[in-house]
């Protein structure tokens, strides 16, 4: 059994309430869809932030999240799953990342929404730059989200 | 050929997002090419790829040990990523 594992990566906005439509398929038996939105936020590290760029490795960076879905539809009965992840410059406020699973019951969407956000989060080549009145800096890696990652291979 | 990707930091500190290489026995597995590279080119090279955390990918998937490497692959080294 597929199910469909939808990855999109672009510089365009997007519209949730289409997206989480276009994950149901139509047939009602989906029991329940979890989702989770990121947005640029206006601070971080005490750093007023004017913008972020995004950068991706074509190819490579949608080809991880598939395998990042792959394995999350392996663990739970995912009905279907996606990701979509803006590159580019974004302003504080702008959406960032979508992550939608639906499943028969609330259990395996929660958990597999969590589990495809904390795997991009460490695995996706992704890289942020941020636009602060200190200047330009690219961001490293949080090692809480190497920890949040890695709470799902003990389980 | 070997193609060559530097993304990041990495591709802004090397001033340099892509190599294109001609394959050569330097260059016949991961840590060779990577070790080839900074004795090959120094300063800024020595800085960036003998650090630590240093990802490696060879045709788009993370490499965590030294492999072969074969004429046409894509190779890429980045910092440890920042998405979502």
């Amino acid at each position: 059994m597929s199910q469909p594992l939808s990855v999109r990566v672009q510089a365009e906005d997007f519209d949730i309430t289409l997206l989480q439509e276009q994950l149901l398929q139509g047939e009602a038996a989906e029991g329940a869809v979890a989702t989770f939105t990121g947005y640029v936020r206006n601070n971080n590290e005490n750093r007023n932030v004017h913008s972020l760029e995004l950068e991706h490795y074509p190819g490579m960076t949608e080809r991880s999240i598939q395998q990042i879905l792959a394995q999350s539809a392996q663990r739970w009965p995912v009905m279907a799953a996606a990701v979509v992840h803006r590159v580019g410059k974004l302003k504080p406020g702008e959406q960032i990342v979508w992550v939608g699973v639906s499943s028969s019951h609330r259990e395996a969407a929660f958990a597999a929404c969590e589990f495809i956000m904390d795997y991009l989060k460490t695995r996706a080549p992704f890289w942020k730059k941020e636009l602060s009145p200190e200047g330009e800096q690219w961001l490293d890696a949080r090692t809480s989200d190497g920890e949040r990652a890695s709470r799902w291979e003990h389980d | 050929m070997l193609r060559v990707l530097f993304f990041g930091r990495f591709r802004e500190e090397l001033d340099c997002a892509e190599l294109n290489l001609v394959f050569s026995e330097n260059y016949t597995n991961l840590q060779g090419l990577q070790d080839a590279l900074i004795a090959e080119r120094g300063g800024q090279w020595l800085e960036v790829l003998a650090q630590e955390n240093v990802i490696r990918a060879v045709n788009q998937e993370v490499a965590t040990q030294n492999v072969a490497l074969f004429d046409g692959d894509e190779i890429a080294f980045f910092p440890p990523v920042t998405g979502g």
